[in-house]
């Protein structure tokens, strides 16, 4: 087994795409190293792309924020700006494994781990985030909810990979937030996650609104119509009513250990809601 | 394939090893350089019994590729203690006899130790969440809590 560490994008993308049998991109290795020991994945070439600055970076990009995809956890939590502007995806971030995984861990292998229960996707979906690519045709944006086509599977090219995260200018009077459940208080993988986005007028009125759901299909979900649900409303409870409905129809679940179909339905809506109230109150005052 | 020459600081020493590509941090540590202090439990990242501060980020060891930490400091159970003075924390695991078969204790004192120079005065809860990713069979948790606690006083009258 190869390992390299390059430290351009095109080195990385040489690397990747002329690699002969399977080739694994190594950002935190918190999935990647588990299933390397399952014997689920061995691949013949490992590409670090930890030296490569553009994955490691934090900055502010026309108004937004651009995320590296190899920041970890850890230093997202400490960053003093991003919390304030984007607490949803912070929080869904933080959700991810312990203190020990928080500090290797990352949102681009969250992603491209390619698992519907990931806790960072729903946030990163309902935040409008934009995934750049690098790949043997140069680079390209992508949507989040673009990126995962089901479990394990991604709309990646061979040699692509991710680089980095867009998150969009952010209006007053905006906020998001993440929630998921799990059967106890930390260390476990959602049952069910919901992410909320959304910008109220200075009335209170929601005048765009973005919402996502994981784990209740089989790939992250951006579910428009709850969206559509409360644009327009103050978030009273005909409109909560209406969100709840319009989560719990988007959702297509399994039954399996950790949850029933029944269940995660019923939970989706209720997440939806709790976590359209928590986006709501951190708006009003953003 | 030739094996990785790699050059890194382990508990403040400069320290050279070889290893395989699949070769974690935490086989390097207990087989090339028989730093043996840091267990392997699961070997997946759930147990936290081979915590290991990297560049001074609290990390499993065993999710950490030996080639990875080229260029890079990694401080172990085995460089807390000074000489034969216990640090604090180890100090008031014995005092509070917070291990019973003691596997998890190393994990635990990096962790905590971690958490103590980040927060000097945690709460119980906030102990507790710091330490979600260490598991302990034995114990029950309360009396490793009331050691960090413990040891947290100590460090503050300094």
């Amino acid at each position: 087994m190869r390992y390299e560490a390059p430290d351009t994008l095109e080195g990385a993308v040489a690397l990747l795409s002329g690699a002969p049998g399977e080739a694994r991109v190594l950002a935190g290795g918190t999935d990647l190293l588990v299933q390397m020991r399952a014997d689920v994945v061995d691949p013949a070439l490992i590409v670090d792309i930890k030296k490569i600055k553009e994955t490691r970076a934090v900055t502010e990009e026309k108004g937004g924020w651009r995320i590296g995809a190899a920041v970890t956890g850890a230093e997202l939590k400490e960053h003093p700006r991003l919390k304030q502007v984007w607490p949803g995806v912070i929080e869904a971030a933080n959700l991810i494994g312990s203190t020990q995984v928080q500090g290797r861990a990352t949102m681009g292998g969250n992603l491209c781990n390619g698992s519907p229960a990931a806790d960072s996707v729903p946030a990163l979906i309902a935040a409008g985030a934009v995934a750049t690519l690098a790949g043997p045709e140069g680079r390209r944006d992508l949507p989040v909810e673009d990126v995962m086509l089901g479990p394990r599977k991604l709309a990646l090219k061979k040699g692509e990979f991710v680089v980095s995260f867009l998150l969009p200018p952010r209006p007053p009077r905006s906020s998001d937030a993440y929630l998921r459940f799990i059967p106890r208080t930390e260390m476990d993988i959602a049952v069910v996650g919901a992410g909320v986005s959304l910008t109220v007028d200075a009335g209170g009125t929601i005048t765009a609104a973005r919402v996502s759901l994981g784990a209740v299909a089989a790939r992250v979900l951006l579910v428009p119509a709850a969206a559509q649900a409360i644009i327009g409303s103050r978030l009273d409870r005909p409109a909560q009513d209406q969100l709840e409905a319009a989560a719990r129809a988007a959702c297509a679940p399994i039954d399996d250990k950790r949850g029933t179909i029944e269940f995660r339905v019923q939970v989706a809506g209720v997440l939806t809601r709790r976590a359209a109230l928590i986006a709501l109150d951190r708006a009003r005052t953003a | 394939m030739a094996k990785h020459h790699i050059e890194a600081t382990v508990n403040g020493d400069a320290t050279e090893f070889l290893c395989e590509t699949e070769d974690t941090l935490l086989d390097v540590l207990r087989d090339t350089l028989q730093l043996t202090g840091s267990k392997e439990g699961c070997s997946s990242g759930d147990c936290g019994a081979c915590s290991v501060m990297l560049d001074g980020r609290l990390v499993c060891s065993c999710l950490v590729l030996g080639c990875e930490v080229a260029g890079h400091r990694v401080d172990t159970i085995e460089g807390v203690a000074k000489g034969q003075a216990l640090h604090p924390l180890q100090q008031k695991f014995l005092e509070h006899a917070a291990l019973q078969c003691g596997i998890c204790t190393p994990g635990f004192i990096v962790a905590g130790k971690a958490l103590l120079e980040k927060n000097p005065n945690p709460t119980d809860t906030e102990i507790r969440y710091w330490l979600a990713g260490n598991l302990c069979r034995c114990t029950g948790y309360d009396k490793i809590v009331t050691a960090v606690k413990d040891a947290a006083v100590a460090l503050r009258k300094g």
